[in-house]
């Protein structure tokens, strides 16, 4: 049974603008806090924990240190340690998953076996062992979460590569004489990379997550850096006396990875539209 | 089957075996001697060399390596450099906690997931599929250690009606109170964890619904209630086993996670504490003991897809299609 | 009698274009009607509508009355949904394009036949696997027993067919329709399946509802034929005076490809 196609017109997608705006924000607040903050990152004059009030907008924390300087502090470094795990993560996983894709059997095989190892180690244990080997800096937060990243990746680089290098064109394409690094430039790589890209926005976002999670566990960037997930965590006993402090960033956390999922769905709409039906 | 079940198994024997060896190099090749933590600052040299000689840091990697393994091989997990208690029995008792808290969060995600994502996927056309949507796209962001924390506000310090955290000290000795200290743990990382799970199952059901064999036994009189049971249940249910055993694996880390934040006397915290103290073996031991669980768990994944997919049985490699 | 009556059948998608517009035909019991129109045309919509299992989404309007012997004579578009459950089958059923897909991939075959055996015959255990071994007989599919066993990707398309055709036929209903059933199969066993079909529509003196896009293959078939066009009916009559003289450009058209590749056919070295 044919099933008639939705209106052809090339619709804006909503989930794309969406998850521009609310990333986008979060982004402006970052590179905002690298010209002007409302208070110096450790000027502590305004008392502990002041409400909401001018001069301090969203009160202070227990260290009398301003929230939302400290809100905006966590932007970048948030920002920081999912586009830094995005980049190694990316950098290594499309290189071994092309390695790979186009590898004779037996070290194809042995990448995958590999493969499946690392990612059977979920993320946040791999990033407590780089921790635990390295310290707890933001540094190392990226490592270990790119390091973890970059196994998904190279699995579906893999499986991408394989799909298109099973293509008639290539076929076509190498029987005409053209050289394996041209095939790669020409005809692999803009075949996978709208689904790459969507995948590494996802992973972005859950990059974001678990230097959160590393960061509340104290495994994170170390004071004075002002990352979300710590300053959850130092608020976790105030939480009564002033709630601000132990909601807002907990909030610009779910706003930044919710913007980066729906870029991510967006995207993939954009991309692949047969898919805008079920998902 | 069995040749399968042969080649998974080794190849589970293999990953074990690679897993252990990256474990074990990553502790060992990265800076810093284990032996530094066995010290006070300012130690004579002399005092280093019998420390490094004490816990074998001074024999050669490959030596180091197999001796390693054939003491996790037998449970000896080592002593831990801080208290120079056993790591084995401690993990042992530690399990007690997380094991539980991990397949509860687990049990309740898969009961809350399967109901809400068929629903989401049933009635998309009415208002509330789209808010399911919304709300599990809200629940993948939402990290779990905050979550824990708001529902630690809402339902220890201001209603007051369960405990903030800690574990009873005769553990599962009085299970009511053990399973009240465990209630506020278990759905923070069940509500997390239903989020993704709701996902994949919506989708296995909207492919269901789409499906032409449902189309068929229909128009062979079958009820549609009565057509899901028999076969829409069992085909909805092949991709989302096959993602089980890593949420299940993802289970365990919100576990991790969240023990920090009830103060469970679990592995988790075990963990956290081991790497903050850097007491390699407690580390070690924790990683270990985990790796093999994941590992475990997927294999046990497998072979479950395997037995209720005719189609993947024959054919080795999962990912072939 | 008339077994099935459609009157001014309109099916329309989401987005409220009429997919199929105004289509009226009646099928008397133990006779055959051939619809025939390119993909796309509202054919398999009309099997569907008549099932009463249009997909979600889409609104059906008209009249549909399915009149088998032994069961209540049945408006169904706007039935309720419990009262169709006991009409499927038994009035009328479809027998799928795709024998892959319309069949339970996770089920073996004689499971999967056995549903509609225990529902409308009432057999249960050594009975049943009786009667799920003389339906495969039925449909000429050799070594029964070993197909009974087998899933559905285990056997071959034609086979699929023949156990999709079982199972229908297992519910004796009143009114068979066979949508495409043999476009996806190889065309040595096209012809094969047809004749089977042909002759158990025969013998259990059933109505026949065939569609297909193939003009050729109606004509081997049935007597009357419906050609729609885009949801449209743009001519209905006997097989032989359409092919002769078709009246609606559109017919002509597909009488003339028809023609054309007969003749290729006729041509072509053997």
């Amino acid at each position: 049974m044919s099933r008639a196609s939705g209106p052809s017109t090339t619709r804006r997608s909503p989930t794309l603008v969406i998850g521009c705006v609310l990333a986008g924000a979060i982004v402006a607040v970052a590179i905002v806090s690298l010209f002007w903050m409302p208070f110096p990152q450790d000027d502590t004059s305004g008392g502990r924990l002041a409400p909401p009030a001018l001069p301090h907008l969203l009160g202070t924390d227990k260290l009398g240190r301003d929230l939302l300087t400290q809100l905006m502090i966590g932007a970048r470094i948030a920002l920081t340690a999912g586009i830094g795990s995005v980049a190694l993560g990316g950098v290594l996983g499309v290189t071994a998953g092309l390695l790979a894709g186009f590898a004779t059997r037996w070290l194809d095989d042995t990448i995958s076996a590999l493969l499946d190892i690392l990612i059977a180690f979920p993320t946040l244990l791999l990033a407590m062992l780089v921790v635990a080997a390295r310290e707890a800096s933001l540094g190392s937060a990226i490592l270990a979460i790119g390091l973890a990243m970059s196994a998904i990746v190279a699995r579906l680089t893999r499986v991408l590569v394989k799909r298109v290098l099973a293509e008639d064109f290539i076929t076509a394409s190498r029987t005409s004489g053209t050289s394996w690094p041209r095939v790669v430039i020409e005809h692999v790589l803009p075949n996978i990379w709208p689904t790459l890209l969507v995948n590494l926005a996802l992973q972005l976002g859950l990059a974001v997550l678990a230097e959160a999670s590393l960061s509340y566990l104290g495994l994170g960037a170390p004071p004075p850096n002002a990352s979300w997930g710590r300053m959850l965590q130092e608020a976790q006993a105030t939480v009564l006396t002033a709630p601000l402090g132990a909601v807002a960033p907990g909030v610009v956390l779910v706003v930044l990875v919710v913007g980066v999922n729906l870029l991510a769905d967006g995207l993939r709409d954009v991309a692949d539209p047969t898919r805008r039906r079920r998902r | 089957m069995t040749t399968y079940l042969l080649r998974r198994m080794a190849f589970l024997v293999v990953s074990l075996l690679l897993a252990s060896m990256v474990l074990f190099l990553l502790l060992r090749l990265l800076p810093g001697d284990p032996a530094n933590s066995l010290l006070s600052v300012g130690a004579t040299p002399d005092q280093i060399a019998a420390a490094r000689h004490q816990i074998g840091s001074d024999r050669p990697l490959p030596e180091q390596f197999v001796t390693w393994l054939g003491q996790m091989a037998t449970f000896d997990l080592g002593t831990s450099f801080i208290s120079t208690l056993p790591v084995g029995p401690e993990i042992a008792s530690r399990l007690v906690v997380t094991v539980p808290l991990t397949l509860l969060a687990f049990l309740l995600a898969v009961v809350v997931a399967v109901p809400v994502g068929f629903v989401a996927a049933h009635r998309s056309d009415r208002w509330y599929g789209p808010l399911l949507n919304g709300v599990s796209q809200l629940g993948l962001a939402v990290p779990v250690f905050w979550l824990g924390m708001l529902l630690i506000t809402a339902f220890a310090l201001y209603f007051q009606i369960l405990p903030a955290g800690g574990f009873p000290q005769d553990d599962w000795a009085n299970p009511a109170d053990a399973l009240t200290s465990l209630a506020l743990p278990v759905v923070t990382i069940a509500l997390v964890m239903s989020a993704s799970l709701i996902r994949y199952v919506r989708s296995a059901t909207v492919d269901v619904l789409d499906s032409d064999y449902l189309r068929t036994f229909r128009a062979l009189g079958s009820s549609f209630t009565g057509a899901m049971w028999r076969h829409g249940l069992r085909n909805a249910a092949v991709p989302v086993i096959s993602i089980l055993g890593i949420e299940l694996a993802t289970t365990f880390l919100g576990a991790v996670v969240v023990e920090s934040v009830f103060a469970l006397p679990g592995l988790g915290s075990m963990l956290a504490k081991g790497i903050a103290q850097h007491d390699y073996p407690i580390v070690q031991g924790v990683l270990f003991v985990s790796t093999f669980g994941v590992l475990v768990i997927g294999f046990v994944a497998d072979l479950g897809q395997r037995l209720i997919d005719p189609r993947l049985r024959g054919t080795l490699s999962r990912r072939a299609r | 009698m008339n077994v099935l009556d459609v009157t001014g059948l309109t099916v329309k998608s989401a987005d409220g274009r009429a997919l199929v517009s105004d289509v009226s035909f009646t099928i008397h019991s133990g006779a055959r009607l051939g619809l025939i129109g390119e993909s796309g045309s509202g054919k398999s919509l009309t099997a569907l509508a008549i099932m009463g299992l249009a997909p979600a989404g889409m609104t059906v309007s008209g009249s549909v009355v399915l009149d088998a012997p032994g069961l209540v004579r049945t408006e169904v578009v706007g039935a309720a949904e419990r009262h169709l459950n006991g009409l499927r089958g038994r009035a009328a059923t479809v027998v799928f394009q795709e024998p892959l897909t319309a069949l339970d991939p996770l089920m073996k075959i004689g499971s999967q036949l056995a549903e509609p055996l225990r529902r409308v015959r009432g057999l249960r255990g050594a009975a049943l696997r009786t009667a799920v071994i003389a339906a495969l007989e039925e449909v000429r599919l050799a070594d029964p027993g070993r197909i009974a066993k087998a899933y559905p990707h285990e056997v071959s398309g034609g086979q699929r067919q023949r156990v999709a055709i079982a199972m229908a036929l297992a519910c004796e209903p009143a009114l068979l329709i066979a949508d495409e059933p043999t476009t996806a199969l190889d065309v040595t066993v096209q012809a094969e399946v047809l004749a089977l079909l042909d002759g158990l529509v025969s013998a259990r003196g059933m109505a026949l509802l065939f569609i297909s896009h193939d003009l050729a293959v109606v004509a081997g078939v049935t007597d009357d034929v419906l050609v729609l066009k885009d949801g449209v009916a743009v001519e209905s009559g006997n097989v032989l005076d359409i092919v002769n003289a078709p009246r609606h450009p559109y017919t002509r058209e597909l009488v003339g490809s028809a023609r054309q590749l007969d003749g290729a056919l006729d041509w072509s070295p053997r």
